[in-house]
């Protein structure tokens, strides 16, 4: 439609600039914590993530092993650094303090009229006007093709309970999605189709509790729970959870019926079918859109959430859902272990992110009904 | 028994009883209190309509009642009690807030968050919305900017751990900073008084795609006849963005900013992860969490305190719900 007035190529052109541009500021810290939880722990803190892909330098010491044969009237030492291997020499040297200092081709002169020479593909000569009795050490630098491993996930689901967290945020999550959407469905209905006194103040108040701040309820609900012999368990959290969620299900779920056709649901009415069957025969299939955005956003809120989990969960180690285990175990106890953090990082992202590209049109769709008016 | 058996046996209780509760509600109240085959139909099946409603809606509003409504109360009541919540101290507690100079520090810090966060994710939302919204792969770069809204703030927290790292070979900060010719590392979460905008920063790159998609949504929305006749008149994009667009979009944006401001007096994950509130980070969630478990009325305390900072909001939001309806 600009095209009208002319398409003016030049701010064209800036507007796909900054647009990359914007793209990839935010996308480097996620693409440096997934490099990141691929190399291991020396390679992270040795060389940033950003030149991961490009071969890295790496200092090596090889004893020049084998028979020094005597040739005019200087021992001579032949070989390879690389053995049977093969590799590219950048620099070399005699001496551990300055393993670079001559690169390859150049003659080394050490103490003691002794030298050494090493070319580009590994081959050495060592010289020494004495009997050599001590396989003398050859010092070099070479360029090590970039590595990437799986070691950090094998670590951290291995060894550190990783896997444990894992099934718990499942655990946590699944029927903390699944029962609210019932019963806020149920209620959608009322408030959508169903004529009776206080109506319009229920859903004033349902709107009002979305923005009630949840740590608000803290305190008191793990009271009740206790006073219930809930205490601090699953049942407790899924409860929680269902509590929580429910403000934001109603709402959403109650602006979508609200606009379905009014044509449907009373032929249906006039047909003779009941509330009960208008509502599971017709209302709810008509509802999947919204069951699903609302679906989605309480499956992200569950799985992401660090404060309920904290408190509503006992503070015991078979317990912990990823985030707690992430926040208060493994950033301290391996808080300058990079490699076992961004893996450890990315196992808990992994199922959201996959979640959100693949439902991203229900996501959207719920937001849009939630916030546009 | 194992958490997760535990969980199907909950989806199969939970679902099977809700299904169970509505169902059999709905046929003793058709079948059994007032039936439709009796003397008096009509007015037995009006009686029975008058009484659904609440059937529906009675599961529902007792988990809201139970887990939003009474916690106001019972915050606040139990906030005016001391730490083992067997004296009443009345307004101790606030008072006691009031002079912790930690709890000075958390209020200011949170106006501050209230601030910028809200301002830089609508502003940047915006902006990506409206250089998106000609573009061929718009749809792509959206759904890339909008990514950030699916991880937790702690692996979100982790995820900037690594670009603020003191080690220039992990944190792309102090590498910048080498690469211009620093020569000592420098550690930004304890930068005094900057370290809080290093923090923001985190919510703003999470907050950013939720802004751009309401926001997005919005600028499609607005009727085309007025970009039209603006470019006829021989506006330029930019009067046609600031003087047409945005004053049409003015509702969403406010809803917007509203909604993340909200927000913002939710979060405790970052600071929790980050700084632990050291180094003077310490936000009115994160400082509540400190006091949780530790001193009940002082953590209900400050959750109150939060609740007063969400009321006007609240308020505005029942009113034009309540517009909106008539």
């Amino acid at each position: 439609m600009d095209n009208i007035a002319g398409t003016k190529s030049s701010l064209n052109w800036a507007v796909q600039i900054s647009v990359i541009l914007l793209v990839i500021i935010w996308l480097i810290p996620t693409v440096g914590l997934l490099v990141s939880s691929f190399r291991d722990r020396d390679a992270i803190t040795n060389s940033g993530w950003w030149l991961s892909a490009l071969p890295v330098e790496q200092n090596f010491a090889v004893k020049a092993e084998g028979e020094p044969v005597s040739r005019d009237g200087v021992n001579v030492l032949e070989g390879n650094v690389f053995g049977e291997g093969s590799g590219t020499v950048s620099k070399f040297g005699g001496r551990r303090a300055a393993p670079d200092a001559f690169t390859p081709g150049e003659v080394a002169d050490l103490s003691r009229d002794r030298s050494l020479v090493v070319q580009e593909n590994g081959d050495y000569v060592y010289t020494s006007p004495t009997e050599i009795s001590r396989a003398p050490t050859v010092y070099f630098a070479s360029a090590q093709p970039a590595e990437f491993s799986m070691v950090n996930y094998e670590t951290i689901m291995g060894s550190a309970n990783m896997d444990r967290a894992f099934i718990n945020t499942l655990t946590v999550t699944i029927p903390a999605t699944i029962i609210p959407i019932l019963i806020a469905a149920f209620a959608a209905y009322a408030l959508a189709w169903m004529e009776f006194p206080g109506r319009g103040l229920l859903i004033a108040m349902v709107v009002g509790l979305l923005v009630v701040p949840l740590q608000l309820a803290l305190v008191p609900m793990l009271k009740l729970h206790n006073a219930m012999g809930v205490g601090q368990s699953f049942l407790g959290i899924w409860m929680a959870h269902t509590g929580f969620g429910l403000p934001l299900a109603i709402y959403l779920l109650r602006n979508y019926m609200v606009g379905l056709p009014r044509d449907i649901i009373e032929s249906a009415k006039v047909d003779g079918a009941t509330d009960f069957q208008v509502f599971t025969k017709i209302v709810l299939p008509l509802s999947f859109p919204a069951l699903a955005s609302f679906a989605i956003f309480q499956f992200l809120w569950t799985w992401n959430d660090l404060l309920v989990a904290k408190v509503f969960l006992p503070s015991n180690s078979e317990s912990w859902v990823m985030t707690v285990k992430i926040a208060d175990d493994l950033l301290g106890s391996r808080g300058g272990d990079w490699g076992i953090l961004a893996a450890a990082a990315f196992i808990s992202i992994a199922v959201p992110l996959i979640v959100f590209f693949t439902m991203q049109r229900y996501l959207v769709r719920g937001l849009l009904a939630g916030s546009v008016k | 028994m194992s958490p997760i058996i535990q969980g199907m046996l909950t989806i199969v209780i939970g679902v099977g009883g809700c299904i169970g509760y509505f169902w059999a509600s709905n046929m003793v109240l058709d079948k059994v209190i007032f039936p439709a085959q009796s003397k008096n139909p009509g007015r037995n099946i009006n009686r029975a309509n008058m009484v659904r409603p609440w059937l529906f809606l009675f599961p529902a509003m007792f988990a809201l009642g139970l887990y939003l409504v009474y916690p106001v109360i019972g915050s606040f009541w139990r906030s005016l009690f001391n730490r083992s919540g067997d004296e009443f101290i009345a307004l101790g507690n606030y008072s006691a807030l009031a002079q912790d100079p930690t709890f000075r520090t958390a209020f200011f810090n949170n106006f501050m968050w209230m601030l910028v966060v809200p301002a830089a994710s609508t502003f940047f939302g915006l902006l990506v919305a409206q250089l998106t919204d000609r573009l061929k792969w718009g749809n792509i770069a959206k759904s890339l900017i909008f990514m950030p809204m699916a991880i937790s703030f702690v692996g979100a927290s982790l995820i900037w751990r690594f670009m603020y790292a003191n080690n220039p070979d992990i944190g792309l900060i102090n590498a910048i900073r080498f690469a211009m010719g620093a020569t000592d590392a420098l550690d930004v979460l304890q930068l005094q008084f900057w370290n809080n905008f290093f923090l923001m920063v985190i919510l703003i790159w999470i907050q950013t795609g939720f802004a751009m998609v309401i926001l997005s949504g919005a600028l499609r929305g607005i009727p085309e006849e007025t970009i039209e006749a603006a470019i006829i008149d021989g506006a330029n994009p930019f009067q046609i963005f600031f003087k047409i667009k945005v004053p049409q979009i003015m509702g969403t944006i406010v809803v917007v900013w509203t909604t993340i401001t909200i927000l913002v007096l939710k979060v405790f994950d970052i600071v929790y992860t980050m700084t632990g509130g050291n180094f003077g980070t310490e936000i009115l969630p994160s400082y509540m969490m400190s006091y949780m478990f530790r001193d009940d009325g002082r953590a209900t305390a400050v959750a109150f305190v939060i609740m007063i900072i969400v009321l006007p909001v609240m308020i505005w939001n029942i009113r034009q719900a309540r517009a909106e309806m008539k």
